[in-house]
């Protein structure tokens, strides 16, 4: 198939960027997206310019590298799919397809289609965590964790930190995110001990990274690849609430 | 090149608590006055960092990714082995090391596999304290399964994601350390070259990959934890980052580099589609609990529809070949069988390297919805990698590299031959033998990282003193100046061919010679293939931009240069071992049924490479595997 391609181009964090235009002709179908970018890169060298960057690593949709926002959605159109599991055949011979990075201000771009996620790497170090020195654990079975609860907080650790959420949200919130993380450990009853002092500490770390407000406009979730559920925020909005109340009157 | 292995004396389950009495201790208080640099942020990597962290010591850990939660321990799914017993199904610390060594084909350190087994059970414990969400019964206790073959369920996962999920336990732990000021994280930091001094690793050179500058680091200690070496075939299950780099420069400076063509080929992978393809994708081995591999009986039939192939024109081939096994032989024996059918041109699906693996048995036995219960997700990811539907028709699946047992040879402290130079997790050689078992290594990164490295090191540290040398001490500044000589030498090539095709071509030597099955002849091909492609990639080489910022190019040109070196030096590896084990299949070392043939009184030996300089044949060392536990047997699958 025979694609063009206007995508986004930007050498540096602090210079202007602008959109280029790049016909690729023979495509395969079978291609994933991050390949057909493969593709144009080759071409772009043998032209004698310098391919695009852009961030992929795992490119079997585990490791929460790789981002772009594809025709104003963040990992494409496809639904429960990140961008290196998202394939050309989704796509239409002829079709303008347009790549920008993902967008936000506690994002800023590093060059052309990569940006900086480290907000979230700070989040996590306010409180995403439960101390526990290496060798002091006691036995695995000594506390029995109910299924529901154990499925429960697997389904918020499903969250591969890719940023879809902030990219796709209007105020560019990072709620989803913190509240599938803090509800990993909030749900367990290994991290009770910590629990006020994280969610107060990583909603105020998120608050201070640039992260809009939560609006409740759910499109967090119907871009993210894990479909981690608005309820974690729900959770977290309540976690916060508590722990906050129980600081004023302690 | 000295090899001794430093076992702890003493019957081998005393040996590791031995060794801990006997090994010295740093004062607390002396702690902080120690720098320790740590190379990647995987299992290994990270658990290393933010253990070191935690006893006081100050680390500098770093890695290439923008991140230390993406490192690719994260794409592990099948889950992490423990001698724990909680099935009271038979399982022991000394069963747990039995079926290592022996899955391992007799190649691994016995002393080593040991301790490893000894530390499972502590790696469930701390991992679940950390809030790692294994899978539970409804009783609130863990779930087990078995896995790959093991007789014993001993096996604890988290849904198909068990990777991510203790490569997130571990960042959190690291993520704390960080915060504390413990441990200095260095992102988008690639290692480049290790700084020596007076004969011990003193410090790396790493480029900054955002900014392009070129730094040292000194330190007391350094560790290596970059993992495998499997993107040397261009493509494999690994990251599209995974490189032999950090390994390959510690390698070149002295230190031992063991058994490089052990490596291992797992069965159950979606095919090559086509040229645009930049990685193969595992399917669980599970998979095969249900399906029944075949390929048409006549070559003939091979681009028909698979489902109006008669049943007596399909070949079950592992079902024929090994009754009692079936469907579930071992991956390096699954995989070889899956090669000799497309070699006799019966493959599946473009270019015919594939077979089926088809459940419509399964299907009309348990109901499709049983099926997707058990493998929805996997069947859906096949789908949008393939656009087939596999509950109406055969997955399509082929062999593909996916780990690499050989690695850096390390001592029972897990020194390199360097000393001061620690390697951990997949990086180091010395505990899956010839051939890796499902769910161990895991295992393995998180043993090294959490329980043995705090040990180790510290016996290292307390018998040399502290003293981080300055970097710019002439020891350090002539190492930096012969990495930045290097980067604007690949710079200045100025010639026509991406890096990238370069990598694409030695895969193809590499695949075709040193894959799953070699010989002589093939190999000493691909030695003098590999040699003209880097004379051919000096010459040729396109890397466009500057040094002095985000190149893209750049990093992949370093890496497939170290990747075309190292590829020599795995195929002079398999060249020179003269039998088949584990995942090393010489072709002339094989019975008459083509099961492998193990040279134990030749081979019962780990092969320790020297490096003697550009353009110098290495030289081989040996260490030779004492067996004073196990009886050396053969690994029978009929």
């Amino acid at each position: 198939m025979k694609l063009t391609l206007k995508i986004w181009r930007q050498s540096g964090p602090t210079e202007n960027g602008s959109f280029e235009s790049h016909v690729l002709d023979d495509v395969s179908e079978d291609s994933s997206f991050l390949e057909m970018l493969d593709q144009l890169n080759e071409q772009l060298l043998k032209q004698g310019n310098e391919p695009v960057a852009f961030d992929h690593d795992c490119r079997e949709g585990i490791c929460g590298t790789c981002s772009l926002t594809i025709n104003g959605y963040a990992h494409g159109p496809e639904n429960s799919t990140t961008t290196c599991q998202l394939h050309m055949r989704k796509f239409n011979d002829g079709e303008t397809v347009t790549i920008e990075p993902f967008r936000a201000k506690a994002f800023p771009v590093v060059r052309d289609l990569i940006v900086d996620r480290s907000a979230f790497d700070r989040i996590i170090q306010s409180g995403g965590f439960i101390s526990v020195r290496t060798g002091s654990a006691p036995d695995g079975n000594s506390i029995p964790i109910s299924k529901v609860d154990a499925d429960k907080a697997m389904d918020a650790a499903a969250c591969i930190g890719c940023g879809a959420c902030v990219a796709s949200c209007k105020n560019a919130s990072a709620m989803l995110f913190t509240s599938a993380k803090a509800a990993h450990l909030n749900l367990l009853p290994q991290g009770q001990a910590e629990k006020d002092a994280r969610v107060l500490n990583m909603v105020s770390t998120m608050d201070e990274s640039g992260f809009g407000n939560c609006r409740n406009y759910g499109e967090c979730s119907a871009a993210c690849p894990k479909d981690i559920s608005l309820d974690y925020i729900a959770k977290l909005n309540r976690d916060h609430a508590k722990a906050k109340i129980k600081k004023i009157f302690s | 090149m000295n090899l001794d292995p430093q076992i702890p004396d003493g019957p081998i389950a005393d040996k590791w608590d031995n060794h801990r009495f006997s090994s010295k201790l740093v004062n607390p208080a002396n702690k902080r006055k120690y720098r320790i640099i740590v190379v990647g942020s995987g299992l290994a990597g990270g658990a290393a960092a933010a253990t070191l962290g935690e006893l006081g010591y100050q680390v500098d850990c770093f890695c290439y990714q923008d991140t230390p939660r993406r490192a690719h321990s994260i794409a592990a799914q099948g889950g992490i082995n423990a001698a724990k017993n909680y099935q009271n199904d038979g399982d022991s610390i000394h069963r747990l090391f039995y079926d290592t060594v022996k899955g391992g084909d007799f190649r691994s350190r016995e002393a080593n596999v040991y301790r490893l087994a000894q530390n499972s059970t502590n790696i469930i414990d701390q991992c679940v304290a950390q809030g790692v969400p294994f899978a539970r019964e409804y009783g609130g206790l863990l779930a087990n399964r078995s896995f790959g073959g093991a007789q014993v369920s001993r096996t604890f996962y988290a849904r198909g994601q068990t990777g991510q999920q203790l490569l997130l336990g571990a960042y959190s732990a690291l993520s704390r350390q960080i915060a504390s000021g413990q441990v200095q994280m260095h992102t988008r930091h690639e290692m480049l070259d290790l700084v020596k001094v007076d004969g011990h690793a003193k410090g790396i050179i790493t480029r900054n990959l955002v900014t392009g500058s070129t730094d040292a680091w000194t330190a007391d200690a350094v560790l290596i934890c970059t993992g495998g070496y499997g993107n040397v075939y261009y493509l494999s299950t690994n990251a599209a980052g995974c490189n032999v780099t950090a390994t390959y420069r510690a390698h070149r400076r002295g230190a031992g580099f063991a058994n490089p063509c052990f490596t291992q080929i797992h069965p159950t992978c979606i095919p090559v589609a086509g040229d645009h393809q930049s990685k193969l994708t595992l399917m669980s081995e599970s998979l095969r609990n249900d399906g029944r591999v075949w390929v048409p009986l006549d070559g003939k039939n091979c681009d028909k529809n698979p489902n109006d192939i008669a049943e007596e024109l399909r070949d079950y081939f592992l079902e024929r070949k090994y009754p009692s096994f079936g469907n579930l032989a071992p991956r390096d024996i699954s995989s070889r069988s899956a090669k000799e059918a497309c070699d006799e041109s019966r493959g599946v699906g473009p270019g015919g390297r594939g077979v089926y693996l088809d459940f419509a048995d399964s299907i009309s036995r348990l109901g499709e919805s049983a099926i997707r219960e058990r493998y929805g997700n996997l069947f859906q990811m096949y789908e949008r990698i393939t656009g087939e539907n596999a509950y109406k028709r055969p997955m399509r699946i082929y062999p593909a590299i996916h780990y690499t047992m050989g690695g850096l040879w390390v001592d029972y402290n897990l020194q390199s031959t360097v000393p001061g130079c620690f390697v951990l997790g997949e990086a180091n050689f010395s505990d899956h033998g010839a051939n890796r078992l499902g769910a161990s290594a895991l295992m393995q990164g998180l043993s090294d990282g959490y329980f043995v490295i705090p040990y180790t090191v510290g016996n290292y540290l307390a018998s040399s003193g502290a003293g981080t040398i300055s970097p710019d001490g002439p020891e350090v500044k002539e190492v930096l100046e012969s990495v930045k000589e290097r980067t604007s030498q690949l710079l200045s090539i100025s010639g026509k061919k991406s890096a990238r095709s370069y990598h694409k071509e030695l895969g193809q030597i590499m695949w075709e010679y040193a894959g799953m099955a070699r010989n002589a002849t093939g190999l000493q091909k691909a030695i003098g293939e590999i040699q003209d492609l880097r004379d051919h990639f000096q010459k040729n080489l396109l890397v466009p931009g500057t040094g002095d910022r985000l190149n893209v190019e750049l990093e992949r040109a370093g890496r497939v240069r170290d990747f075309i070196d190292f590829g020599e030096l795995l195929c002079r590896d398999a060249l020179e071992r003269n039998e088949s084990c584990g995942g090393h299949f010489r072709e002339e070392y094989q019975t008459k049924d083509g099961e492998a043939t193990r040279d134990d009184e030749n081979f019962a030996h780990a092969a320790v490479w020297e490096y003697k300089g550009e353009g110098k044949t290495p030289v081989r060392h040996k260490e030779e595997l004492q067996y004073e536990n196990v009886k050396l047997a053969v690994r029978s699958y009929k």
